[in-house]
């Protein structure tokens, strides 16, 4: 997400010091909607600025004037006050003006009525929008629609970015580099947006990523016991066909929130026996690695996907996750928002400098 | 002038009239409205007489015969009217037309279908068939008054866009339509087994995060109906067929004597799901902001490339009988939103014959198969004099340059509506001139659409 | 960047004999104050930091506390700060009461020394805040000036001054540099 061939225009060697590739001239990237179309370096380049944004957010004073000025909303057509807060902190932390909007999406019904909303948001000149909305591709189709950067805080069982770059920070802090690291997520595939983003990140920074569950919870066209081909867009994931065989050697272990609609709808005969036979407890995680680090996006159903033992227990880095996801959506809001990120391309002799 | 006893030759073009088996340099002679002949140009000399149109280069093919067009007239008039409607056919070669019932109210008895009819007959440019509803309200609990809209001269029934989920509704229409002689039309589809799907499942269903319906919602529903028009001894005919099992169980039927037709639209012969990555087609390496193409959004989905490359065979073996357009307009709201919300249907006459046409440039079927397929073809279905330059038939023809290249420019449409997928796209062979009756009332020359006698 | 010529003006002796005066200037001017902190600014200055605080040590048998700041989220100038990631700014015990000297590399416009004037208020206020940078080549945009300077090299604005440090480029030496 970021430009460095002429961000320090005077001083290239920085780039290298940093471990930043110079791949020559990239637009700078105006919106987040999913992790597919970054590079592993794009990646990394976030995750490095969301070290610092960490340190910032952990200052007793921590309130910044980088995007002094900018205005942020959030518009959430779902529920998730995590998500929504962490957005918020991040911005606010940043020091912009964030701008909660909360709109069920049963007011606003139909896509007129979406696209009405962000036209008249776009006519106050905000910088950026957070969409969270019940429906793939929200975000995307919002992105056609304004000339705001678009942060996809979660489309309908698409994608879920941020959560996914929290996820990964998370990782790499305790295990840095992944490569070849085994990943095991167990949970529902099909509805999933953490899921969805999470197996191409991780794959993306060269983690082994498998997944278990039910088989009425990944898509037809999967068959448990497999590895995906390329033409999937999954290429390399492998479907466990059972969860001890997902959780066997695992350095990370990740537990997905099963709904109570998956019952009703007759994914699950019941969530008991989805907790018998996919909750993840201290026999399944014994299974894992020495240090396997326990992650889960929350809210949590304790007790149904995940024992409150492990939950709390010293392998859970779940809290960690959350405090991570205000450093990582700093670095987001930051990457994408900072004012003159526009000018950026070809400005290496008519700004000042060499000063790193 | 009175148009009607206009005397018409359209000469030097290939003419292509697979009713007759007919394939050759010849030229069209028409008076009074009528077909006079087909003949070698040595072989009448009242040129005189005659207004001449010059197709040397050209196909001359009996105008095109639709049985599943959504004309939303009554009740949606701002996404398409019997006059739009007309003209959007009238452009694409097709001088005949059947108004599905899913209107507002419903083309469920016969006041309904009156009004249709006789406001086509005053306002439209091409000829408009009437389809009647299976049941009142397109409810699927009871059964439309399926004589009297017979007797109002619906050539078939159909609850298109619901299918009759009631396995003995479904039975009992099929029974009743016996003593009517007309096709029962049941647009298949198990909307249990989709699931509130929102387009075909599937890889791309997957990497998009769409829900999918499996092939098989429509593939079960097609083999219920085969078997309960083999039990009652009904015609059925399916409509939209599009996935490979419907096709196997489409063929068992056929072998084993079931009275039973399909139709395909350009679309399923054209279009695979990947075009809801909105790149035309291309798959792209990471999902992109023009993804989630809404206009791609029709039902049936657009299916797997499998699925496309079966129905193109079908299609030119007989197994699938015709090409229907399925032409649904709907307005740009129904569209300029998230792809769940968008209304199912794609805007097809007036791109109909240039996308199918590709399938000929590549040599997948054959001109005159084609041709068949939107004339004699449907024509047959209908058991009515259309589809054919037979003498004494209607004058309805279709001049088709087959090199002429043109992008489609949805804003360009005689359509009330814009939502075309193929927006942009480059489509080589299209119809020029479209008579109907004897009057020209289409001539891309003479830029659009016109027709004096409406005026 | 290929037609690039390049001309060395200050060498790794002449490097490592600027730091030794700044170390000794250092010391006069803050009498060996043994709260002495040095901040370096991300990522040159951290290391020049370092060295000055090997030297001071040397020199007065004391280690001053070395700090890193990134004052990225401070600039005016963004097109220049948001060009790559922030890096974790630390300044161990804070600043409050504390002389603190800034580190840098190359003075240029003085923007950078404001941000990370402002960037230092969140660890405490300092008793009084100084600048020392290796090479000051002048075009000064804000009224900013360095209190320690390693040397004076006047450049045109096209010419490109880089600063290399063996712990980041393998090498000592800076660097002229004009695009043609």
């Amino acid at each position: 997400m970021t430009n460095p061939t002429t961000a320090v225009g005077n001083n290239p060697a920085i780039e290298t010091a940093n471990g930043i590739s110079d791949e020559g001239l990239v637009a700078p990237r105006q919106h987040l909607l999913d992790l597919d179309d970054l590079s592993a370096g794009e990646i990394n380049d976030l995750l490095d600025s969301a070290e610092g944004m960490l340190e910032i957010a952990g200052r007793d004073n921590r309130k910044t004037p980088a995007l002094r000025g900018k205005t942020i909303i959030t518009m959430f057509f779902e529920n998730s006050t995590r998500t929504r807060v962490s957005f918020e902190q991040a911005g606010k932390i940043l020091g912009a003006d964030v701008i909660n909007v909360t709109a069920s999406a049963s007011s606003v019904s139909k896509g007129e009525s979406l696209l009405n909303t962000v036209k008249t948001l776009q006519a106050m000149q905000i910088d950026a929008l957070v969409v969270r909305h019940p429906h793939s591709g929200a975000s995307y189709f919002i992105s056609n629609h304004t000339d705001a950067s678009v942060v996809n805080a979660g489309d309908g069982t698409h994608a879920h970015p941020t959560q996914s770059l929290l996820d990964l920070f998370t990782v790499r802090n305790h295990i840095g580099d992944m490569t070849g690291k085994k990943i095991a997520i167990v949970g529902d595939v099909l509805y999933s947006r953490v899921a969805r983003s999470n197996i191409l990140a991780f794959q993306k920074m060269g983690a082994e990523v498998t997944v278990s569950c039910p088989n009425t919870l990944i898509p037809d066209e999967w068959n448990l016991g497999s590895t995906l081909g390329d033409e999937t867009g999954f290429g390399g994931l492998k479907l466990a066909r059972n969860v001890d065989e997902a959780v066997d050697s695992a350095d990370v272990v990740m537990a997905l929130r099963i709904q109570q609609e998956r019952q009703d709808a007759g994914h699950l005969p019941s969530l008991r026996e989805y907790s018998d036979r996919w909750g993840i407890n201290a026999q399944r995680m014994a299974l894992a690695n020495d240090g396997a680090l326990l992650m889960h996006p929350g809210p949590m159903n304790e007790g149904v996907e995940i024992s409150s033992e492990v939950a709390h227990g010293a392998q859970s880095v779940v809290e960690e996750q959350v405090r991570n996801g205000v450093a990582v959506r700093m670095a987001v809001l930051y990457t994408l928002c900072a004012p003159g990120k526009s000018t950026r391309i070809g400005n290496s002799e008519s700004t000042s400098g060499d000063e790193a | 002038m009175h148009l009607a006893a206009r005397k018409l030759a359209i000469t030097g073009g290939r003419v292509i009239d697979p009713a007759q088996g007919i394939d050759r340099v010849a030229d069209v002679l028409i008076s009074n409205g009528k077909i006079d002949e087909v003949t070698a140009s040595s072989e009448w000399t009242m040129l005189d007489d005659y207004e001449v149109i010059d197709a040397s280069g050209k196909i001359v093919s009996p105008g095109f015969v639709d049985l599943h067009t959504h004309l939303r007239d009554p009740g949606q008039e701002w996404k398409e009217t019997i006059i739009t409607g007309t003209r959007a056919a009238a452009c694409g070669g097709f001088t005949t037309i059947s108004a599905m019932p899913n209107t507002d109210p419903v083309q469920d008895s016969a006041a309904v279908v009156d009004d249709v009819v006789r406001r086509s007959a005053a306002d439209g440019l091409v000829r408009v068939l009437p389809i009647g509803a299976i049941s009142i309200g397109q409810k699927g609990k009871q059964l439309a008054p399926m004589g009297e809209l017979a007797d109002s001269g619906v050539i078939g029934f159909s609850d298109d866009g619901n299918p009759v989920a009631d396995a003995n509704l479904m039975r009992q229409a099929l029974s009743y339509s016996v003593e009517l002689g007309l096709p029962i039309i049941n647009h298949a589809e198990d909307k249990k087994i989709g699931a509130g799907g929102v387009m075909s499942a599937g890889t791309v269903a997957t990497r998009l995060g769409l829900a999918g319906v499996p092939a098989e919602a429509e593939t079960a529903m097609v083999a219920r109906d085969l078997h309960l028009a083999d039990l009652t001894k009904a015609r059925l005919h399916i409509p939209h067929i599009s996935t490979v099992g419907s096709l196997v169980a489409l063929r068992t039927a056929k072998d084993s004597g079931v009275d039973v037709t399909a139709e395909v639209t350009p679309h399923h012969l054209t279009l695979s799901d990947e075009w809801v990555y909105g790149l035309k087609g291309e798959v792209p390496a990471a999902v992109g902001s023009e993804a989630y193409d809404t206009n791609t959004k029709v039902n049936p989905p657009l299916r797997s490339r499998a699925d496309v490359e079966a129905v193109i065979d079908a299609l030119s073996e007989g197994l699938i009988d015709i090409i229907a357009t399925d032409h649904a307009p709907h307005a740009a709201t129904d569209k300029v939103c998230t792809y769940n919300e968008a209304a199912h249907g794609i805007n097809v006459l007036e791109t109909a014959f240039s996308s199918v046409f590709q399938l000929v440039d590549t040599g997948k079927i054959s001109v005159v198969r084609l041709i068949e397929s939107l004339t004699a073809g449907p024509a047959a279905i209908l058991r009515k004099d259309l589809g054919s330059l037979k003498k004494g038939f209607s004058a309805d023809v279709a001049i088709i340059d087959p090199g002429s290249k043109w992008i489609v420019n949805p804003e360009q449409l005689e359509s009330k509506s814009v939502n075309s997928p193929l927006a942009g796209v480059e489509l080589t062979g299209r119809v020029v001139t479209t008579i109907y009756q004897g009057e020209t009332v289409f001539d891309l020359n003479a830029s659009g659409v016109f027709s004096e006698a409406k005026q | 960047m290929t037609n690039e010529i390049e001309r060395v003006l200050l060498t790794q002796d002449d490097i490592r004999r600027a730091m030794t005066r700044i170390s000794h200037e250092i010391l006069e001017q803050n009498r060996a104050s043994s709260d002495l902190v040095l901040v370096g600014l991300q990522t040159r200055g951290v290391h020049i930091a370092k060295r000055l605080a090997d030297s001071i040590e040397r020199i007065e048998g004391f280690r001053p506390v070395v700090g890193t700041l990134d004052p990225r989220l401070w600039r005016d100038d963004p097109e220049v700060a948001s060009g790559q990631p922030l890096l974790p700014s630390d300044i161990p015990e804070g600043v409050d009461g504390k002389p603190v000297v800034i580190v840098d590399d190359v003075l240029y416009t003085g923007r950078t020394i404001r941000a990370a004037m402002e960037a230092l208020l969140d660890f405490g206020r300092a008793s009084r805040i100084q600048l020392a940078v290796l090479v000051d080549r002048g075009h000064r945009e804000l009224p900013i000036r360095p209190d320690f300077i390693g040397k004076n090299i006047p450049t045109a604005r096209g010419e490109r001054v880089q600063v290399r440090i063996t712990e980041i480029d393998g090498d000592d030496a800076v660097v002229l540099g004009r695009e043609d």
